[in-house]
């Protein structure tokens, strides 16, 4: 148990600054991370919202892939959105290279295209699906923290944690998401 | 849709420019450019019949692209797909929306179908992105139901003067307001022309209401480097890429040079090996009535 702890936002695409006030109110420190010096310095990872076929990209083209697979292998993760896209194990619509960190199934664009996304409420928390992925499959090992007309929507396996809408754009700090994982960030530190 | 909730979300339409921070939007005509654009990392692209520079030779009116066009660049890339309306032309704007396109941009790259009204974007699901030269400029397109603005830039020239000149502009319209008195808030709505509520929430907050990208005469990686030291926060590059020497080698570039604007480093890596970037026009050259960015108001 550590109590200061530094959450690295992946910042190499996507919604990265949304997460400062979250993670402030949980009284950790932010961090926008996308060198493998600053991975190095967290404690654990944000995946955030973007486009996964994107992060996926950059991940490649900058070399990044064995040192966040590293990374991610002894730190706590939480994907959202596109970030949960990066840790299924079986990505579909299309199929996609993955850091297979849970034993879920995604499909991209579940739910459609912009004109599709939507609010909800989650854990009473007001949050958003933005072209949002759907988990069509979870392992019988993994905690479906919630569900949206019967699919799972919020899910965590260990210290992975993935959920396919947005927190982070909600104005009320800090949402229960945020709460949840960095105290499993300052419970594996 | 559980919307009695009293939490205060980030628009829905504003929540995907989110996602898009950071990135690169390319213009594209052909199913195989997306393609090329999406393998460089693009994080959306703009589905045209012609990039600005053709637009810009081949005169004439230029109109919304061919639906079968933007249809056929949605099937065959998974990123967001934008596409450009007419200032004014609202009816194109509901037939990119019964396509189902993510974005709209109500472009001044297009001819104007109306001198004096944009589109009434609130009365639209998609979201839409507008150009703008100034704050004044910014918060009229946002009142009007914009959930992202760009910089007007001057499009089709890869000369980047005119972005840096928005750009600029636009920073230094926010600083100005920020320090104002609450008293003098109505004062500088009814000089820049602007909403009010707009204007107090800029004071308020010290940035515009929603995202603010460049665009307008990107051709470089160091342009689009400029541009996010600038304060944007994505790029989009039109002619910049397709119309270099070697377009996937451009695309990739401008992507790394963007993730990494502030390491110089990485901006040089970027640079090297590119060949021939598009062929840049002086700004001073363009007649007054050719210039798109004196396009709408």
């Amino acid at each position: 148990m550590k109590e200061d702890v530094t959450i690295g936002v992946l910042a190499l695409q996507g919604a990265v600054e949304p997460h400062r006030a979250h993670v402030e109110a949980c009284g950790a420190r932010f961090a926008a991370v996308k060198t493998p010096e600053a991975f190095a310095q967290v404690d654990g990872f944000i995946l955030p919202g973007g486009e996964s076929t994107t992060m996926l990209k950059l991940i490649e083209n900058f070399d990044l892939w064995d040192v966040l697979a590293e990374q991610f292998r002894a730190k706590p993760v939480w994907g959202i959105c596109a970030g949960s896209i990066l840790m299924a194990r079986t990505v579909l619509n299309p199929a996609q290279k993955s850091f297979d960190l849970l034993p879920i199934t995604i499909q991209r664009n579940g739910y459609g295209r912009q004109l599709d996304s939507h609010y909800d409420l989650v854990d009473g928390y007001k949050v958003s699906f933005i072209r949002a992925p759907v988990i069509t499959e979870a392992g019988p090992d993994v905690e479906v923290l919630a569900r949206q007309d019967d699919v799972p929507v919020w899910v965590q396996k260990g210290h992975y944690m993935a959920s396919a809408f947005h927190p982070e754009l909600t104005q009320d700090y800090p949402s229960p998401m945020h709460r949840r994982f960095v105290d499993l960030v300052r419970k594996s530190a | 849709m559980s919307d009695n909730s009293s939490q205060n979300v980030i628009n829905i339409k504003t929540g995907l420019a989110e996602m898009l921070k950071g990135g690169v939007i390319m213009d594209v005509v052909t199913a195989d450019q997306a393609k090329v654009a999406e393998d460089a990392g693009a994080v959306a692209v703009m589905a045209l019949e012609r990039v600005p520079s053709d637009i810009r030779a081949a005169g004439g009116v230029a109109r919304m692209s061919p639906p079968e066009l933007v249809q056929q660049i949605m099937d065959s890339v998974s990123i967001p797909v934008m596409a450009k309306c007419r200032i004014g032309h609202f009816a194109e704007a509901q037939v990119l929306e019964a396509i189902g396109v993510d974005y709209i941009d109500e472009s001044e790259v297009l001819t104007p179908a109306d001198e004096d009204y944009h589109i009434n974007k609130h009365d639209f699901k998609v979201p839409f992105v507008c150009g703008a030269k100034n704050l004044g400029e910014a918060l009229r397109r946002i009142g009007e139901g914009a959930a992202l603005m760009r910089t007007k830039g001057e499009p089709g020239t890869g000369n980047i003067v005119e972005a840096v000149r928005h750009l600029r502009q636009i920073n230094q319209d926010i600083r100005r307001i920020t320090l104002l008195d609450d008293a003098e808030l109505m004062t500088e709505a009814k000089n820049l022309g602007a909403p009010f509520e707009l204007v107090k929430l800029v004071k308020k907050d010290g940035r515009l209401p929603v995202p603010n990208f460049a665009a307008g005469g990107v051709a470089t990686p160091a342009d689009a480097a400029l541009c996010m030291q600038l304060g944007a926060e994505t790029v989009f590059v039109g002619s910049g890429i397709f119309k270099s020497e070697d377009p996937a080698k451009f695309a990739k570039a401008i992507v790394k040079a963007t993730a990494h604007y502030n390491d110089p480093r990485a901006v040089l890596e970027a640079s090297k090996g590119l060949g021939e970037a598009m062929r840049g026009v002086a700004i001073e050259t363009i007649e007054e009535g050719m210039r798109m960015a004196n396009r709408g108001w």
